[in-house]
């Protein structure tokens, strides 16, 4: 009852006109920013943050929260369209995000991506709504050997699930762990794999990573395919530019499967949208019928992962607001503004701040409506960047791609490794090494270190704290289930047949 | 023998247990325990033993397939599933290839160029070399292409947006 009159009181705050328009222009604003490469949530809230310093809070958090939201739409789009991830969270749609587009189905990825996105940001606001108090209390009882724990699923499930060879995958996962310790030791500050050169102290960019085993590797394999590289397939007519009924009954599961994945990890301070949009993907591959097409085009591939990357954003915020604990970067800098409005988010903002607290769950039910009513009609207008001649797309990628890598530092430097990164990726996938897990290997590394090293510490460097703590054994014996099912001839037959299959 | 020295996960998996070798090397210079716990080598040691083994795992499988002289049976050597007909590293055509690399040495030149040029020449010239080359156009539309993209974006990311891109001697 107290909820439901809270959210009432919500609704009255965030149907005010100005809070509407400033909902349209955060999600706008968000989508636009967040398509460029390099400009995740975090930087782009962090970009358009002065834009709100003048508002009243609740004006100011409902405009923030559009930006998370758009931002994060915004991410997928170049995934999809270019085979460049916007941020980390964005890689697992490239996977079959891309491969529809090379179908001539972008329009229709694009619009399950915003469709699912709708269904999980609605779902992962309702779980905000509902469960935040116990939901923030469970993931209080997470601590270090659980996270190393829930990383190592993670990790655990994207190598079993992306190739035929798990050796293969499991060096690509270490190498990705190898290019997370460049730079500057998180408890020592010791300098490690530095090779001599000062600017790798500060490690090895993401963007950087990301974009040159993607979207540079895609580009020199599409040139060797010579002159029968085609352009993208892009069909004419509005029909063909968004999903038919096919596609959207295919992702019924997906929807619910990515918000439930996306919300509930969302929750764990530190668990973010790049380790549930793995999980997500992990999770439909391992429950569909079709396994085997997955990585070929599927807009399951697509759903899944959409959807945990948006339901993550209304689970990120229950930490924030019920014990004001950021659960990422995004979340860190909403923290920050909230702060500087005054406010203090806490058990005691439901009682002191109801307009605020109230007010941005209500206008994220709003924002996942105008983010749908924007991004849909947008979609064809996308898809156009796929009629460009190969001859005019493959200089486009290049471009945005320095862009991306050189926005991110502004250094020259980081073209010369967004240069050997680009050869890495060609030269994987002629070797038919997997990439996704070494960007997640790269993207977890840091954290999985800390927490590995933590946990030690937490008890005089006894290993057995990972088995001792019933959520962590539990977790680590599935991952550890999940390597030693190759061991299963049958199973790994059918595991084989079903990825060879794909071929 | 030579068949085995042709094989591309031969080759990478060498470099990558060479990789391990020198990622042990590094951290058993560095400490493994200390007194507040693990220490910089800890972590690196065990994903550089793992990686080593693992490198090794794949040359000795492929040199075992190569001497059985068939494949190995699915499901019961998991870890050398690589030879199943989709993983064969397909034998270099260096018609095609080249153009590949090619196009990789001419992005690697663009961006050694960015320091003295800057961005909007070194990319206009990347673009040029790549649709005059790479897809054979006319040197008219190459040259077109190449400034009206390098224009584009500089007008698009510098000056509408304020995103900083290299200079050169140029200012530009």
């Amino acid at each position: 009852m107290e909820i439901a009159s809270g959210l009432l009181h919500g609704f009255a705050v965030a149907l005010q006109p100005y809070n509407v328009l400033w909902c349209f222009i955060g999600c706008l604003l968000g989508t636009i920013v967040g398509i460029m490469p390099g400009l995740g949530p975090a930087a782009t809230i962090a970009l358009l943050l002065p834009l709100t310093f003048k508002m009243d809070p609740a004006g100011g958090i409902i405009m923030l929260a559009g930006i998370y939201y758009g931002a994060k739409y915004g991410g997928s789009t170049t995934s999809i369209l270019l085979n460049i991830p916007g941020e980390s969270s964005s890689v697992v749609t490239c996977l079959d995000g891309y491969q529809m587009a090379r179908k001539g189905r972008a329009g229709a990825a694009l619009g399950i991506a915003a469709i699912a996105s709708f269904v999980a940001g609605t779902v992962g606001v309702i779980g905000l709504t509902l469960i935040a108090p116990p939901v923030a209390v469970f993931a209080l009882s997470f601590s270090s050997p659980e996270y190393f724990a829930l990383m190592c699923l993670g990790l655990a499930l994207v190598v079993l699930l992306s190739g035929t060879s798990l050796t293969k995958g499991l060096l690509s996962l270490l190498f990705g762990l190898w290019v997370a310790s460049i730079g500057t030791d998180l408890f020592t500050a010791q300098a490690r794999f530095i090779f001599g050169q000062a600017p790798l102290l500060g490690g090895v960019d993401f963007m950087v990573v990301a974009i040159g085993v993607f979207a540079i590797g895609e580009v020199l394999s599409s040139i060797e395919a010579g002159d029968d590289a085609e352009v993208l397939p892009v069909p004419r007519g509005i029909r063909n530019l968004l999903p038919n009924m096919e596609e959207l009954k295919a992702c019924r599961f997906a929807f619910l499967n990515g918000s439930i994945t996306g919300f509930l990890i969302g929750c764990l301070p530190g668990g973010g949208a790049t380790i549930s949009s793995f999980i997500a993907y992990g999770i439909e591959k391992a429950a569909s019928k079709h396994p085997e097409k997955f990585g070929t085009g599927v807009p399951e591939g697509v759903a899944a992962p959409e959807g945990a990357n948006n339901a993550d954003t209304g689970g990120a915020l229950v930490p924030l607001l019920t014990l004001g604990i950021p659960s990422g970067g995004s979340t860190a800098i909403m923290l920050s503004a909230l702060v500087l409005w005054g406010v203090k988010p806490g058990p005691l903002m439901m009682q002191d701040s109801p307009d605020v607290f109230w007010g941005l769950v209500a206008s994220m039910y709003i924002g996942n409506v105008v983010l749908l009513i924007l991004n849909l009609p947008l979609v064809p207008l996308f898809a156009q960047i796929l009629r460009l001649p190969v001859f005019i797309l493959f200089p486009v990628i290049f471009g945005i791609s320095i862009v991306g890598a050189y926005g991110a530092s502004g250094r020259i430097f980081d073209l010369g490794l967004l240069v050997g990164f680009g050869l890495l990726g060609y030269a994987m996938g002629k070797l038919k090494y997997p990439t996704a897990p070494l960007i997640l290997g790269f993207v977890l590394g840091n954290s999985m270190e800390r927490a590995l090293r933590q946990s030690l510490m937490m008890s005089q460097n006894d290993l057995m704290v990972l088995v001792q703590r019933p959520i962590s054994a539990c977790m680590l014996g599935i991952a550890v289930l999940i390597l030693l099912i190759p061991l299963f001839g049958s199973f790994n037959k059918a595991r084989v047949r079903a990825i060879t299959e794909n071929g | 023998m030579a068949k085995i020295l042709r094989d591309g996960d031969v080759w990478s998996g060498a470099a990558l247990a060479a990789l391990g070798i020198y990622i042990l090397v590094q951290a058993s210079a560095w400490d493994y325990f200390s007194l507040d716990g693990p220490g910089p080598g800890f972590f690196p040691f065990w994903y550089g033993a793992a990686m080593t083994t693992l490198a090794l795992v794949l040359i000795i499988s492929k040199v075992r397939k190569s001497n059985a002289g068939q494949e190995p049976q699915q499901g019961i050597q998991p870890e050398t599933q690589t030879g199943t007909p989709q993983d064969k590293p397909p034998l270099l055509d260096w018609t095609t290839t080249g153009r590949a690399l090619g196009t990789w040495a001419a992005f690697a030149l663009a961006v050694v160029l960015m320091a003295p040029l800057g961005f909007v020449l070194s990319f206009a010239l990347l673009t040029f070399f790549i649709v005059a080359w790479v897809f054979g156009r006319p040197l008219l539309t190459a040259g077109i292409t190449a400034v009206v993209t390098a224009l584009a974006f500089h007008l698009a990311f510098p000056v509408a947006l304020g995103v900083d891109l290299p200079t050169g001697f140029f200012g530009f």
